[in-house]
């Protein structure tokens, strides 16, 4: 029925934090995301020890991802009501779960440096 | 800091979608010049952001808005005021920041207009000659209405009024968390005018039962709506689900009881029913008094003659938002006289019909957008919970996310987009950008 355009979802998340901050996030989630891509083409493989570590944040971020929207919404598990709920929980958690995975992965290999490379099985 | 900004985006998507409409990507479109003397009556949501679309539609065009309030109020938050969620401070903001540079604001209250002579007088004596005048002065809370009542009251003695600003919203939580801990009676009040937000009466009930049950007293109180008609909701099939709430939660229903006076020291309710007057006891009292047009509305013969005649909406055509007897006039939003419509959701379907019809008559054209009577209302449940109630003038749903959000339910969603998204897209909204 409606019609919801890009241009007007980027004005509802400035309204929602605020002009400089709105694009300070955007900023600091791309240089996250472009680290990412510099360490992979860099080190030419993934680093399982490294994607160990950072598979095993997954259910850190998940949960601190859905906690922190509870917390700001005053709301809980309880207020689940049907099937949407269930999937944006789980959208919630999942999008909390690969960002600080990839977080971690970057953070990793950025400290660490290319050497630690050689731990990794190729 | 992913997440947060992640899950906003997504929360942000879905607000948007609540209030979305269809001209907004039409919006940016090469600017008629023009001479035209634009009067819009308002700097509330429907007269801030016209003001914003018309100075991206129009050049050279001498735009003046007229109201005397410094502070501009987001009132879809009072519910949230009132229920202790947000401080007063969450709906205040100040008139003048947003509105556009190149526009005219006279900080004063309009006494009269004169639609032969084409003239807006203020009460300080300044006039202003218009070739285009827009009414969006909003809507006038008569409390006097309410025998006994004042609103010094608000905040003592078990009485709540959540409509009456910022400053009582908090009030009334006062006086309705009082309630929420010693429990009692509370009696929950609608007026029989037109309302702005008719599930607002509806919200604080659901609030403050589901704030007393948290703390678990509600085996302490006793919930009593007190409906204006045979009704708890104008729209039918809404009204049903929300009776079939009320069962669920225990409250009482008393329909046909239109408050009619206060007695705060006895803490006594006088109620105009069908059967006569009728008196109830009280612990918490939540008073919303009948709404009308500003006087000058009615004053200046701008009313319908035939139709609410004692609360004086603007005689609009209710698909243009046209005066019927004065074509170079305009209503938006609370003071509008058409049958629904009076929410910001509804506000931000109009103003895009209004600035379409304007806009093609300086050029010389007939508009052809039409306002359909969307009226949207996230109908809180529970604090968590709430339901995205949609329709229009036919009593239809028109669920923005049809099979995705259904509109009868009690979501998690809805409440995120409430409590979350809401405001910043009537914010969008107030500078023309959604």
């Amino acid at each position: 029925m409606e019609e919801m355009t890009f241009g007007t979802m980027i004005a509802v998340a400035e309204e929602m934090f605020g002009r400089g901050l709105f694009w300070a996030m955007v900023a600091v989630s791309a240089i996250v995301t472009l680290a990412y891509i510099y360490v992979l083409i860099r080190d030419r493989s993934v680093n399982w020890r490294k994607f160990l570590l950072a598979q095993l944040s997954m259910p850190v971020g998940a949960v601190a991802a859905v906690v922190f929207v509870q917390a700001v919404t005053d709301s809980s598990l309880r207020d689940i009501g049907g099937p949407i709920d269930v999937i944006l929980l789980l959208g919630i958690a999942l999008v909390g779960a690969i960002g600080l995975a990839i977080v971690v992965y970057t953070a990793q290999s950025l400290i660490r440096g290319k050497s630690s490379v050689k731990d990794g099985v190729r | 800091m992913m997440d947060r900004r992640q899950f906003m985006t997504l929360a942000s998507l879905a607000g948007a979608g609540a209030l979305a409409n269809p001209q907004v990507a039409g919006a940016r479109v090469t600017p008629i010049a023009t001479q035209a003397r634009i009067v819009i009556v308002g700097a509330g949501a429907a007269g801030t952001a016209l003001a914003n679309r018309l100075v991206q539609r129009l050049d050279g065009a001498k735009i003046t808005i007229i109201d005397p309030r410094r502070e501009h109020l987001y009132q879809p938050g009072l519910s949230l005021v009132a229920a202790g969620l947000k401080p007063a401070g969450y709906v205040v903001s100040s008139t003048a920041d947003w509105l556009p540079s190149g526009v005219t604001l006279i900080p004063d209250a309009v006494a009269a207009v004169d639609p032969e002579t084409r003239k807006v007088s203020t009460t300080g004596g300044q006039s202003v000659d218009y070739d285009f005048l827009v009414l969006a002065p909003g809507l006038v809370l008569d409390h006097d209405a309410i025998e006994g009542f004042s609103l010094d009251m608000v905040g003592t003695n078990g009485i709540g009024a959540l409509y009456a600003g910022p400053n009582y919203a908090a009030r009334t939580w006062t006086a309705a968390a009082a309630f929420t801990e010693t429990g009692g009676k509370g009696v929950f009040t609608r007026p029989a005018t037109e309302m702005k937000c008719a599930g607002a009466p509806l919200k604080h009930t659901f609030l403050i039962d589901d704030i007393a049950r948290r703390a678990g007293n509600s085996g302490k109180t006793e919930i009593v709506y007190a409906a204006h008609n045979d009704a708890l909701f104008s729209v039918p099939i809404v009204s049903e689900k929300v009776r079939m709430l009320f069962a669920d939660r225990g409250f009482a229903t008393a329909y046909s009881h239109v408050l009619k006076s206060v007695d705060a020291e006895k803490k006594i309710a006088t109620f105009t029913t069908p059967n006569g007057e009728q008196e109830m006891d009280y612990d918490y009292l939540h008073v919303i008094p009948p709404q009308r047009a500003p006087e000058f509305i009615r004053q200046s013969g701008l009313s319908w003659a035939d139709r609410w005649t004692d609360q004086g909406w603007v005689e609009v055509d209710m698909h243009s938002l046209r005066h019927r007897r004065y074509p170079d006039i305009f209503a938006l939003g609370d003071v509008a006289g058409v049958p629904k419509g009076k929410t910001a959701a509804s506000v931000k379907f109009q103003v895009p019909v209004v600035e379409d019809h304007l806009v093609a008559l300086i050029d010389g054209r007939e508009g052809s957008a039409s306002y359909a009577g969307y009226t949207s209302c996230p109908m809180i449940t529970a604090i968590g919970r709430a339901m995205l109630v949609e329709f229009d003038y036919d009593n239809n749903l028109v669920p923005s996310f049809p099979g995705v959000i259904a509109p009868l339910e009690e979501l998690w969603i809805t409440w995120l987009m409430k409590s979350v998204a809401l405001k910043a897209t009537y914010n969008a909204m107030l500078r023309g950008r959604a």
